[in-house]
């Protein structure tokens, strides 16, 4: 057996030791250690120096640049050209970045090849301490048996079952205390079967706000199209929360192309126009994209692909159910408007969404 | 009580205070050592041996890159205010001005053009995140395919775990903040998954959002989450995982003078915090880099959260990625049969989601076999000795195969999150890239294994070769008689001793258990180490090498490297230096 002696350290590797096979050779110990360049060459050392100091200096270049990028090139608001303000930031972001990693690769990278040239490169080997030993474990099981006995938890049945009791008890008042992270009046899933459509409710064109006559659509095109009484909602968050459920994408189709209606919808589209909830029925991303020689609409977030002609019905992709298609008319001025609310919740299934409305107004 | 206390003498007591410091620094050191005890530190650590490879570096990029997030989140704290309320924006950048948008919308853009150095701060922030995430991926997968998990090991494992998993949870609280319609549809897509839970997840939904989605309440409720409470958790978990590795001692790789009873590697002090410490400021140089020339999330060109628009091709977060894959390439429809279904209850039905359900399973299955991992395979190899000495990877070909396997599933996810851009970039049908990612969600995972397998045997094969019979020198050489043959170069023994020291066990067949029995747990349990076992390359054995060195002997190459290694196995001292 080949016994290596590693320097200072008192450690020994001894051949084959902590193997539990048997191996074709015993464990050689540490190969000899090979000097570097700059171990036996002045000149080596002196090179590696000089680079060192050069990536330093790297550094203290990059500071300067850092500085010379946040004061000398004029922050955005002082542009009156908008255009000549971004191309502004962007040097300035360029040279606030280059600076920075600049003075940080010369002062790492210089770092590292001072210890990888110049710093001793001798492997030092460590004996591992064994995780426990005997001695300790059973001072430690002693110390526990007391420490449980004098409790007396184990002779005093009573004390330990209402103590359990208790725990197991105590945390439920902070789980309840998070009740009111909702602190909306109308708590609870109803909600989210209605929304601002309703009858005689106008389509209004997403952001203007301006009413859609059917002439206003040939047939091909397609619309963004919001109830007009989203407006009357205050609140951002609630406004927000109001158009998330009732965003309608409006589109004409040639009125021959569109697939017999089932039953009950015979009503729900006026000369070729079609309105559906914008709301995937997948994880709710808009779908915005409406291709109009297919009649396909698609989500760019997951790809289910609705074809419209045949009332939403799903072709591709993840989602689960057709979009939900709003009932459509014109008043007497000629404006579009909605017959009713959407006839089932819009957007992502839900677990609730499958009770039968007490109304009477969802097929279960 | 009855812990051995120590007895120290009067002369102990005395000795710290009548010890006089001569120099500048003995004063300051001796100041800290009789407050808090430095030197024990100093003597404990200032030496300390840690191995060296390359390898050992992710772990460490995590760190640096989770330090470096935390410092320039701070900066960016200053400025964002995460308020839902609503502004008119009055900002510099004009496409945007008079809009009206939350606050937390307004400030991000304000840190990006209004504040110097405000980009490059939140890019350096959202780089870093990003490379924090991948380098604890890296470092787990680096982990897993050495062997670096098994015992004593396995609870750190599951911290590191842990610690990629807040990872996630970090990053996605924080790409919601700025309340852009890229961000917002982000929360939308939470929004609709959570919906998909049973029973309580319309609630927890409603919970997070303070209402129907979006409400007014969701941007601080994050803001709470991303900047304390995962922080916090994430700076714990740190400290306990690197206490722990320091009571463990690092790992190494098997090699000459490499046992399983020591460490050998650079000191602390000088070379290894050197170089360790100048690593930080290479991570930190190369996220400015990246920070200061590589755009990421231009929250300028989307606008604020509107439910309505939606840009296409936009991507997550690259570790939300599979995620949103998974999600993409689960058909909603068979044919024309849905899955989705209402399940009859007696209060009316409830809905099931199948297609967002049922995506959750690889994503549950590929985290919560992170977790279990190391008790799967002592469960499966039987192995519950101490490791601190590595695996080859292709040494532990079953592993290795598994691991690769799980890699190119999550891939597959993972890709799968690109699905439209690859179909737009290739000019691919996009129905057709999501058929083809659906084939290889399932073929993939199987393919990597076998190939893997075979090619971890192929190279346990090749270092038996070189073991046996020496590297091919590229010399052919011809005989007085006209055979030509290639000359090999037999390696040296330490060399050697790396490509033989390694265990190949047999299958080790069902153990009864106490009465007697073999149970069901216990067949299948050996059948599972059936197929862990039964492939294998047995590492060359002492009587094949002598055989082969026999061989060689007529070569004078080779009989001068084993002559040379008889005189090692004899016992005549090399000195290591």
């Amino acid at each position: 057996m080949a016994e290596h002696g590693n320097g200072d350290s008192t450690a020994v590797v001894k051949a084959g030791e902590g193997a539990s096979g048997d191996y074709a050779i015993d464990n050689p110990g540490l190969p000899p250690h090979r000097p570097r360049l700059a171990d036996v060459d002045e000149k080596a050392a002196k090179r590696s120096e000089r680079q060192v100091a050069a990536l330093f200096f790297i550094s203290i270049i990059g500071t300067v640049m850092f500085f010379v990028g946040y004061f000398a090139v004029a922050r955005m608001d002082q542009f009156e050209n908008y255009f000549e303000g971004m191309s502004a930031l962007r040097v300035q972001n360029t040279l606030i970045g280059v600076g920075t990693a600049l003075a940080m690769l010369g002062i790492g990278l210089g770092i590292v090849h001072w210890a990888k040239t110049l710093m001793p490169d001798h492997e030092v080997t460590e004996a591992r301490k064994p995780l426990r030993t005997e001695e300790d474990r059973a001072d430690a099981e002693k110390i526990v048996t007391e420490v449980v006995d004098e409790t007396q938890i184990k002779r005093r049945p009573l004390l330990r079952n209402t103590m359990i009791a208790a725990a197991l008890l105590a945390p439920l008042p902070a789980v309840v205390l998070f009740r009111d992270l909702d602190r909306t009046a109308d708590f609870g899933v109803e909600r989210m079967r209605h929304s601002l459509w309703d009858e005689g409710i106008r389509l209004v064109r997403d952001p203007t706000g301006t009413p859609i006559r059917a002439a206003d659509l040939t047939i091909g095109s397609a619309m963004h199209v919001i109830p007009e009484n989203l407006r009357e909602v205050s609140g951002h968050g609630d406004r927000l929360a109001e158009k998330a459920k009732s965003v309608v994408l409006l589109m004409r189709l040639n009125p021959d192309d569109l697939h017999e209606p089932t039953p009950g919808r015979e009503d729900w589209s006026y000369e070729g126009i079609i309105a559906c909830s914008k709301v995937c029925t997948h994880v709710g991303c808009p779908v915005a994209l409406y291709e109009r020689h297919t009649h396909h609409l698609l989500c760019p977030c997951h790809q289910s692909t609705f074809d419209a002609s045949e009332e939403f019905k799903v072709t591709f992709g993840p989602a689960g159910r057709p979009l939900p298609q709003l009932p459509i008319t014109v008043d007497d001025e000629g404006f579009l408007i909605a017959r009713s609310d959407f006839t089932e919740p819009v957007g992502p299934t839900y677990w609730e969404r499958g009770h039968t409305d007490p109304e009477g107004d969802f097929p279960a | 009580m009855s812990a051995s206390k120590e007895k120290y003498t009067e002369a102990q007591y005395l000795e710290a205070i009548e010890y006089q410091p001569k120099t500048g620094t003995g004063k300051i050191a001796n100041y800290v050592d009789t407050r808090v005890g430095g030197t024990s530190i100093v003597r404990e650590f200032g030496r300390k041996v840690f191995p060296d490879h390359w390898t050992f570096m992710f772990g460490e990029v995590a760190l640096y890159s989770f330090i470096i997030t935390v410092i320039s989140g701070a900066f960016l704290t200053f400025w964002f205010d995460p308020s839902m309320a609503t502004t008119r924006y009055s900002g510099s950048y004009a496409p945007l001005q008079g809009l009206e948008m939350s606050m937390a919308y307004a400030t991000s853009l304000e840190l990006s053009f209004d504040v110097r150095g405000g980009l490059f701060m939140r890019q350096l922030h959202h780089w870093g995140a990003l490379m924090f995430v991948l380098a604890m991926s890296v470092h787990m997968i680096r982990v897993f395919f050495t062997g670096a998990f098994r015992k004593p090991r396995e609870l750190n494992w599951v911290v590191g775990a842990t610690l990629l998993v807040l990872g996630l949870a970090a990053g996605f609280t924080g790409y919601s903040l700025p309340d852009e319609v890229l961000s917002g549809n982000g929360l939308r897509i939470i929004d609709g998954m959570l919906k998909a839970i049973p029973v309580v997840g319309t609630y927890i939904s409603f919970f997070l959002f303070g209402g129907e989605f979006p409400g007014n309440e969701v941007i601080p409720r994050l803001y709470a989450l991303h900047i304390f409470v995962i922080p916090a958790l994430l700076l714990i978990l740190i400290a306990v995982h690197l206490f722990l590795v320091v009571m463990h001692k690092h790992t190494q790789y098997p090699g000459p003078g490499r046992t399983q009873r020591n460490v050998v590697g650079y000191p602390i002090g000088p070379v290894y915090a050197a170089k360790a410490g100048g690593f930080f400021f290479i991570v930190l140089g190369v996220l400015s880099l990246l920070a200061g020339t590589f755009q990421i999330n231009a929250l300028w060109n989307y606008g604020p959260y509107d439910p309505s628009p939606v840009q296409a091709g936009t991507q997550p977060d690259w570790y939300i990625g599979w995620f949103d894959g998974v999600l993409r390439i689960m058909p909603g429809f068979i044919g024309n049969i849905p899955l989705e279904f209402v399940l009859p209850t007696p209060w009316g039905g409830n809905s099931v989601a199948t297609p967002v359900l049922v995506p959750m399973i690889p994503i549950t299955v590929l985290l919560l076999g992170v977790f279990v991992w190391p008790w799967l395979e002592t469960w499966i190899t039987g192995d519950k000795r101490e490791h601190h000495l590595l695996d080859r990877p292709r040494n532990a070909p079953t592993r290795t195969a598994f691991g690769v396997a799980m890699v190119v599933w999550y891939l597959v996810m993972w890709g799968a999150a690109s699905s439209d851009l690859m179909a737009t970039h290739f000019a691919l049908s996009l129905n057709d890239v999501i058929y083809w990612l659906r084939a290889a969600f399932f073929l993939g995972p199987i393919i990597a294994y076998l190939l893997t397998k075979r090619i971890c045997l192929a190279l346990q094969r090749k270092d038996r070769e070189v073991a046996l019979h020496g590297h091919e020198a590229g010399v052919i050489e011809v005989s007085a008689d006209g055979e030509f043959h290639e000359q090999h170069k037999l390696p040296n023994e330490h060399e050697l001793w790396t490509l033989v020291s390694y265990e190949a066990p047999a299958p080790s067949g069902p153990r009864p258990n106490a009465k007697g029995k073999i149970t069901a747990v216990e067949k299948v349990r050996a059948r599972l180490n059936r197929i862990w076992f039964e492939d294998r390359v047995e590492p060359v054995s002492r009587e094949e090498y002598l055989e082969a060195i026999g061989h060689h002997g007529e070569s004078p190459a080779g009989l001068e490297a084993a002559q040379s290694r008889q005189a090692i196995t004899s016992g005549a001292p090399a000195d290591s230096r």
